[in-house]
């Protein structure tokens, strides 16, 4: 079975979690200094901080998840990418579907 | 089954088939959950602000709390990451101590937000109050269940662990429920991302 | 809660309901235990893992729920032949058509094409079962137990009333405060739950479980279809469950995401809806297209045209089906922008499809063609899907569906593709694969008249349907008044919905018929098919292939049959145990708590829901210890059966 990487790694000092747990610090603390501490407007915040998730999630599934390990890696990750696809139609479609006229509504 | 040489480097949870149907499996019910997950982040995006004259994210939500939680879920997530480590380097006890510590840390982030939401109810913002905090506690409390579950699923796994030892089987379980652990963490990134900073930086 | 309340009340067709509910019931256990068949039922089927059985219960459920939608349809239909009719008052022709629609798209034509998947698609790949047995069993339970639930409302409680789209406000609290909408909710839910793991299922199975030489691009049609659909599946009904789940807290628990008060969008269950039910129908539709390709080019003895374009036009539709939903409701205000993208993705999926036509035109074309049943079917499937087809191109245009919307034009056009693409599959792999299943073929002469009668009745009863909704008669409208010139339409449509009727009786007879006198099968092969299924001996064992088939190519079972004439003969290999996975009873006790807890939560008893909460859970604990590996099938048992087939 093919887990090159993987196979190495389990003898020795867990690397990639520690590797993955300061990364994701790092990302959660950058998106804080982002909202809080820069003066980019609402919107830019909203789609950096967007992408700086991404990038933590992407990290996570790699190094925590192993997600490219095991015969079915190709499986996984694509089942991953489709989910992101759907996810990402689903949140833009629903938003752009339920945005007519709202701003004028006093709720 | 019909047997099928595995080699020595191989993780104890893929050397049986249904370990490895398992296991793939339980990704794609992950892709399955991000579906989940998006439709209720969706329903929060566009009821965000509809109040209903009642109180709004920005008076209630607190930073530290909010840190506190991220960092216990996190730190949650990485020492799960250890105790796989362990399990594979055939070390019940380094799995058991890292495991249970993940479940302290799962408990104590299960605390921070039953007492997030305990306050926010006391403050008026409950999940009758209005649209935007009906999404907020269902989203957030969908999330929270999920934890709960994962506690008392992967406690299930501690006791089968105790009564068997490292075997395919317990090992299968015990990778399975760590995806899931971590999973859990990924979309509190989202959470935290457009829900709380969202929420404050508004 | 008074009893008049519980029980449903004051309707003599309900209380024509309730006693025969009451005598089957009765009959039933009666019969049961007259012929000492309560502990076969429990062993043999209320406990079994193995797929063909979980497919023909999927099977037998999808068709008495067709006879039931079918009667609705009935009902409707004597209702609106002529104007001002006074059969059924407003409220309850409204129950007849959400239950009219609730019930043929999830628990008849769901359970119909997955009981299919079920019996085939193992089959076809040569697997002996599924990649998980037992949560192929949570399945089928979870689904039955659905339901039962949906459909136990008309004489408890109350029936929904909202649409099978259970449109908010009208799906709201306020305006539909009895307990028929919760059945809605929370049957759909549980079912629900069973068809999601159905999706992860078969995906995984078809990926890992084919038989080693089988590759991917030599799936058979109905293999690969299943796949795509799977996926449709996985990332489709979460969607949904998030939605039913939203109205269930609204209607229960006092949110407000969709209520018209305290910032609440009602909008937004559309959009949920939607999003999951655009999908939804391509899951109907797509086993039906790979039903299709097998029959027609078993039928017509050729290889199916353009295998390559076949598949990628089914990924391409499996991929554009998420992105076309605002199209069910152009109408409710999302504006030009948005109209106008979905307008565009609505017009381009119809392209894979017509693709897809004319490689079924071209497995024709030059071929030797028999006309059995299921190819009648599937002859007809052409036309008449190709009119349902175009005109969805033409409710594609947005702005000429402002005409269009919610008048009998959708409601032609969408029986149109339902029916003459889902309801024809299943009829005509119902008759193909019926031997493989019971060992015996249907009738073919009975098939034939079912076939021409229903067929016939189809297109009287839904063609004259586009002309009412040019004409202006809206849908879902209890009656309409002479002055509207809707009645010569309406009474060709109703004597087309007899025709139907009656095909659908001639059918059942013939289900009875064939078990009587049709001749039991002599070689697992009736219709000299193409698929490695149709190689497994008569009757199937019950680890489906003694020795697991040789896969060379497309149509491997015709590759194996050619190889057989030309004199290349396998050696005799011997035989090894084969491991084969346990019954058991968690699926089914599952199911039942999840039926309480469901049952607990239409009618707010939270005590029910909890225990039955907690009974599912305690079933997941159970079976979470549960370390039995399955059994293995002996030598001398395979060998017994060898001897028992031609084969």
């Amino acid at each position: 079975m093919s887990n090159n990487e993987q196979t190495n790694s389990h003898s020795h000092f867990p690397w990639s979690h520690l590797i993955g747990f300061g990364l994701s610090i790092f990302l959660t603390l950058l998106a804080l200094w982002v909202g809080f501490a820069s003066d980019f407007s609402l919107r830019t915040i909203m789609i950096i901080v967007v992408i700086l998730a991404l990038i933590q999630a992407a990290i996570q599934l790699l190094m925590f998840m192993h997600i490219t390990e095991s015969d079915s890696s190709r499986i996984q990750v694509g089942t991953i990418l489709y989910a992101v696809f759907i996810a990402v139609a689903v949140v833009a479609g629903t938003i752009w579907v339920m945005s007519f006229g709202m701003h004028n509504m006093n709720m | 089954m019909e047997s099928v040489e595995y080699s020595p480097n191989t993780p104890l949870e893929y050397q049986s088939e249904t370990g490895r149907l398992n296991i793939l499996g339980f990704w794609i019910f992950l892709g399955a959950e991000i579906a989940l997950f998006s439709t209720l982040f969706a329903t929060y995006l566009v009821l965000v602000g509809r109040t209903a004259g009642g109180p709004g994210p920005e008076e209630l939500f607190e930073l530290s709390g909010v840190l506190i939680e991220t960092f216990l879920l996190l730190t949650s997530s990485f020492t799960c990451g250890l105790a796989i480590h362990y399990m594979r380097n055939h070390s019940l006890k380094g799995l058991f101590l890292w495991l249970g510590i993940t479940l302290a840390l799962g408990l104590g982030f299960l605390g921070f937000e039953i007492y997030e939401f305990v306050h926010y109810i006391h403050e008026g913002a409950a999940l009758t109050t209005s649209a935007y905090w009906s999404a907020f506690f269902v989203l957030v409390g969908t999330h929270g269940a999920h934890v709960t579950m994962g506690i008392a699923w992967i406690i299930l796994i501690l006791i089968q662990l105790k009564q068997r030892g490292l075997t395919p089987d317990t090992t299968r379980k015990v990778f399975i429920s760590s995806l899931y652990w971590h999973f859990l963490d990924v979309v509190w990134i989202f959470i935290f991302t457009a829900v709380y900073l969202y929420g404050m930086v508004m | 809660m008074k009893l008049d309340e519980f029980f449903v009340t004051g309707d003599p067709l309900i209380y024509g309901a309730d006693v025969s509910i009451a005598l089957t019931l009765i009959g039933a256990i009666f019969a049961l235990t007259y012929f000492k068949k309560w502990k076969w039922l429990w062993t043999e089927w209320l406990t079994t893992v193995d797929h063909k059985k979980l497919g023909i219960m999927y099977i037998i459920a999808a068709v008495l729920m067709l006879f039931r939608g079918g009667v609705d349809a009935m009902l409707m239909r004597a209702q609106l032949t002529v104007p001002d009719a006074g059969f059924l008052d407003a409220n309850h022709y409204n129950e007849i058509f959400t239950t009219h629609g609730t019930i043929m798209i999830i628990f008849m034509a769901m359970p119909f094409l997955i009981g299919l998947i079920n019996v085939v698609v193992p089959l076809q790949i040569g697997a002996r079962d599924v990649a998980y047995p037992f949560l192929n069993a949570v399945s089928f339970w979870t689904f039955f137990m659905g339901a039962m639930l949906f459909n136990i409302s008309f004489v408890i409680g109350g029936s929904p009333s909202a649409g099978w789209t259970s449109y908010v406000p009208l799906a709201g609290l306020e305006l539909s405060p009895s307990v028929g909408q919760n059945y809605y909710l929370l049957g759909l839910q549980i079912a629900g739950i069973g068809t999601l793991l159905t999706g992860i299922n078969f995906l995984v199975t078809i990926l890992k479980m084919r038989v080693p030489s089988m590759k991917l691009m030599h799936m058979p049609m109905f293999t690969w279809s299943s796949l795509i659909t799977m996926v449709i599946i996985i990332f489709a009904f979460p969607v949904l469950t998030v939605a039913l789940a939203l109205m269930t807290f609204d209607r229960l628990f006092g949110s407000h995401f969709f209520t018209m008060m305290d910032g609440g969008m009602p909008m937004l269950w559309a959009n949920l809806f939607w999003i999951w039910g655009h999908p939804e129908v391509y899951i109907v539709i797509l086993p039906a297209f790979g039903m299709f390709s097998e029959i027609i080019s078993t039928f017509a003895r050729k290889t199916l045209f353009g295998y390559k374009a076949m598949v990628y036009s089914m990924v391409v539709i499996a991929g554009l089906s998420f992105l076309v939903w605002v199209h069910h409701f152009f109408t409710m205000g999302a504006g030009g922008a948005v109209n106008s993208f979905f307008s565009i993705t609505t017009m381009l999926i119809a392209v894979p499809t017509g693709v897809k036509i004319f490689n079924w035109l071209f497995t024709l074309y030059k071929g030797r063609i028999r006309f059995t049943t299921p190819m009648l079917w599937s002859l007809a499937f052409i036309p008449n899907f190709v009119i349902g087809g175009v005109t969805g191109v033409m409710l594609a245009m947005a702005a000429a569906d402002y005409q269009y919307h919610n008048t009998y034009f959708l409601v032609a056009h969408f029986h149109y593709v339902l029916i003459s693409g889902t309801v024809y599959a299943c009829f005509a792999g119902l008759h193909f694969w019926y031997p493989k299943m019971f060992n015996h073929r249907l009738n073919e002469r009975l098939g034939k008249w079912t076939f021409w009668i229903f067929v016939a009745g189809f297109n009287l009863c839904f063609f004259p349907m586009y002309f009412l909704g040019l004409a202006g008669m809206p849908r879902r409208v209890y009656t309409y008044g002479v002055a509207d010139g809707w009645m010569s339409l309406n009474v060709l449509a109703t004597m087309g919905g007899v025709l139907m009727g009656i095909g659908f009786l001639i059918l059942v007879y013939n289900i009875y018929y064939s078990f009587r006198y049709s001749p039991r099968e002599t070689t697992g092969d009736p219709w000299d098919a193409r698929t490695l299924e149709w190689s497994t001996p008569a009757p199937v064992p019950h680890y489906n292939f003694a020795h697991l088939p040789e896969a060379k190519g497309h149509d491997a079972f015709w590759i194996m049959k050619q190889e057989r004439k030309q004199g290349k003969t396998q050696e005799k290999k011997p035989y090894k145990p084969i491991h084969m996975p346990s019954y058991s009873g968690v699926p089914v006790v599952m199911s039942v708590f999840f039926f309480i807890a469901g049952f607990g939560m239409v009618f707010s008893w939270h005590w029910m829901s909890i225990l039955g909460l907690i009974g599912v859970l305690a079933t997941m604990v159970i079976r979470s210890f549960d370390y039995d590996k399955g059994f293995y099938v002996s030598v001398e048992e395979i060998e017994e059966d060898q001897k028992r087939t031609t084969l």
